[in-house]
């Protein structure tokens, strides 16, 4: 990644946030709580390019929407960095834990082990009166280093730190994709054997680009706790992870920045068909993804990657 | 077109489509309200299991109440068109997905599209996710049908409402109808879904019973998980006690599912049910339902109802639409919207008849009385933001003479029998065992 492209990239978040103030607030929310499904979709992308679909990506999703509402309500922490840091740091020491066990599994394996882990936590959730069981918890409206913006204040200040978190990841996942470790994902998809031979462990690799791919889950979780003030079970079904899955395949595993701008495209395509048609709007949800398996089968990314396939630093976006 | 020039034919086009325009205008202007619509956010579950049992029979009900009102057609006191005079024009939106989706969509509704109210949320996890951002944005929110106690009692709110009383008073008149059924209790079972409304349901029946009859014992306690569906092994741990009552919370599916299977296998000849829900099953099941069985309709509603004419009206516009006759949701989603009604008409009323803002709508809502096709609902609790009402309990009937479900043995408890006091919250009320309950 070229220092250009970092300098257009924090020039367009910074220009979105300067922007927010002349934007309608009902759209800021809804795209604060896009790019906290940008993130999770982030981390998949890590995983997706090594072959790997989890359809329990809402376990680490849930981890760190619940971590954020139970350290307010428990230990009355409401700063929204210390939160969002414990949020990722305990969703990255469920998936380290974990990993031992998912690390050594491939394909549907994989997906539906990861699937069975997070129906676990649901079925805790759902068990645990004192957690508000199906009903959820409030989360209390966090701090910013000790200001407390209310009302608009609080959207703006959401608003601001997602992109900041949006555009650590982009940074992040951009230099980890590019690295050794990262690109070698797409030699594990293709034949694990020589990647051992070439003297890497696969297990330890995948342990690591899950353990990864939850911290990230975790930071979205944790801002959807934040901007939404609720935390509640249905965040660790298999739908929520279903619905990662699907933005993934909207914006596919091509570019980082295309997790985001898929993130939002869904977002924003299904609350219009909430709008258009209040008694069947799962259909026309159901016929943007058939006709974007059909027609961009790598998803909205392949678009923006194709366009400057000719450039030297291809993959690394 | 021959003959005319490019631009005459232009002129003469737009001139028509200006015509054309103008019309509506025109006769807008002569039939024109003289005050603004009122826009009216409606949230209800038009999709999904929840949709058949509760969200439609809702949205049926707020779609001819707010047609009824509009054009003056409800009996008195709500003779006045529309909301002190200005049309409702509803917008309906889905309850289904996650809270993520329902606090945006009513984000949505509130900052994008301009509602001036919201009647919403079946789900007791969704109204407890809105009430923060209804507070935040300073939008007027009626929740019509959740039941959790909790909204009101975690924190004070100013711009949330909730006509329909919440669910501790479903599990408290149960007790004292079961009870007076069978003053010998010795022990008694549950069998709930394990999610918050089941296993709220079954701890405010347990602790109703505790009070009232301390000597009778739980005996089984089950709590299958939503939507199971099938039944068999509780059904058969259930016929292994001596539990002369059985407490259930159950509906839609897993009430039908649990009634027939449960049926089939002879437990209602061993224990008597008492299904705090089981009103929204009665048409559907029929005779399937054992006679004797114990029923409840969150409320004094349906075939519950008192006489009234409000009611009569009530369930004759409904059965005249939708050919069947309106069950407790209805009943829950017409009281809430004749709530607001009632609170904006005071409000306008104290501005001498002007349209109100919506502080004076959320300050005359406060504590305000009003006649529900029902029941008489009090904001009384809450801070004069959760109505209370009286309930009813009674014990089915299949009336083979003429092929239809009854109701019989109804007994009416009065709201402060089975309500706590608005300075106590429900579970500390029960555990304290019902101080202050005035039941004749």
């Amino acid at each position: 990644m070229t220092g250009l492209r970092i300098l257009l990239g924090a020039a367009i978040l910074g220009g979105l946030g300067a922007a927010a103030p002349f934007t309608p607030l009902w759209l800021i929310s809804l795209v604060t709580l896009a790019m906290s499904t940008g993130l999770v979709v982030c981390g998949l992308i890590i995983l997706w390019r090594g072959g790997l679909v989890p359809f329990g990506q809402a376990l680490f999703f849930a981890t760190g929407a619940y971590t954020v509402a139970l350290s307010g309500r428990w230990f009355g922490v409401t700063d929204a960095f210390l939160l969002i840091a414990l949020a990722v740091t305990m969703a990255a020491l469920v998936a380290f834990v974990v990993g031992f066990l998912l690390a050594q599994y491939r394909e549907i394996f994989f997906a539906m082990l990861s699937l069975a882990l997070s129906m676990i936590l649901y079925g805790v959730l759902v068990k645990s009166e004192t957690l508000g069981s199906t009903d959820g918890i409030n989360v209390a409206q966090a701090s910013f280093f000790g200001m407390k913006p209310r009302g608009p204040g609080y959207t703006f200040a959401l608003f601001w730190l997602a992109l900041g978190m949006v555009f650590s990841a982009w940074l992040g996942v951009s230099a980890y994709l590019g690295s050794v470790a990262g690109q070698l994902a797409g030699a594990i998809r293709d034949n694990e054997i020589r990647v051992e031979y070439l003297g890497i462990s696969v297990t330890r690799l995948v342990h690591l680009k899950l353990t990864i791919s939850a911290a990230l889950a975790g930071a979205g979780g944790a801002l959807a706790a934040l901007s939404i003030s609720h935390v509640d079970p249905q965040m660790a079904y298999w739908t929520t992870s279903g619905g990662f899955v699907f933005v993934t395949i909207l914006a596919g595993a091509a570019s980082v920045p295309a997790a985001f701008l898929g993130a939002l495209l869904f977002e924003i395509v299904r609350t219009i068909a909430v709008a258009l048609l209040p008694g069947g709007w799962q259909l026309i949800l159901g016929s943007v993804l058939l006709l974007t398996i059909l027609f961009v089968p790598e998803g909205l990314g392949s678009l923006m990657i194709r366009k400057r396939a000719t450039a030297p630093e291809k993959g690394a976006a | 077109m021959q003959g005319m020039t490019a631009s005459a034919w232009w002129v003469r086009k737009v001139s028509v489509a200006a015509l054309l325009a103008a019309m509506p205008a025109v006769a807008g202007a002569q039939t024109a309200p003289a005050v603004p619509p009122v826009k009216l956010g409606l949230v209800t579950f038009l999709t999904g299991p929840a949709a058949g049992p509760f969200g439609i029979p809702g949205r049926n009900s707020a779609e001819i109440m707010i047609e009824m009102l509009n054009a003056g057609k409800v009996p008195a006191p709500y003779a006045t068109a529309g909301l002190a005079g200005a049309t409702i024009v509803p917008k309906f939106v889905d309850e289904a997905g996650s809270s993520a989706n329902q606090v945006t969509e009513f984000r949505n509704l509130v900052q994008r599209d301009g509602m001036n109210a919201v009647v919403g949320y079946i789900s007791s996890g969704n109204c407890l996710a809105v009430a923060p951002v209804a507070e935040e944005l300073k939008a007027l929110t009626v929740f019509w049908d959740c039941g959790t106690p909790r909204i009101f009692e975690e924190r004070p709110l100013k711009y949330v409402f909730r006509a329909t009383p919440h669910a501790t008073m479903d599990n408290v008149a149960a007790a004292r109808y079961v009870l007076k059924k069978f003053p010998d209790l010795a022990s008694f079972s549950g069998i709930n879904q394990n999610y918050a409304w089941g296993q709220d349901s079954w701890r405010d029946f347990v602790a109703a019973m505790k009070a009232l009859a301390p000597k009778a014992t739980v005996d089984k306690e089950l709590l299958p998980k939503l939507f199971a569906g099938e039944f068999g092994a509780e059904i058969s741990a259930l016929l292994t006690t001596n539990s002369k009552v059985v407490h259930s919370s159950f509906w839609d599916g897993d009430l039908e599912s649990f009634i027939v299977q449960s049926g089939a296998r002879g437990l209602p000849a061993r224990s008597t049910m008492v299904y705090t829900a089981g009103e929204t099953a009665m048409f559907r099941l029929g005779a399937k339902i054992p006679d004797g069985t114990i029923i409840g309709a969150r409320g004094p509603h349906g075939v519950m109802a008192p006489d009234t004419p409000l009611n009569r009206w009530f369930r004759q516009v409904y059965e005249d639409r939708f050919a069947t006759a309106p069950t407790y949701p209805a009943y829950h989603m017409a009281q809430s919207i004749l709530g607001l009604k009632a609170a904006w008409e005071k409000a306008a009323a104290a501005k001498g008849g002007q349209q109100p803002a919506i502080d004076d709508v959320v300050k005359a809502f406060e504590g305000i009385e009003f006649e529900g096709p029902s029941a008489k609902i009090r904001m009384a609790i809450g801070n004069g933001h959760q109505g209370i009402a009286d309930i009813a309990y009674g014990s089915f009937r299949f009336n083979k003479a003429e092929g239809k479900p009854e109701i019989v043995d109804i007994v009416r408890y009065p709201a402060e029998c089975v309500n706590p006091p608005a300075n106590m919250t429900s579970t500390a009320w029960l555990e304290a065992g019902m101080p202050g309950a005035k039941c004749n």
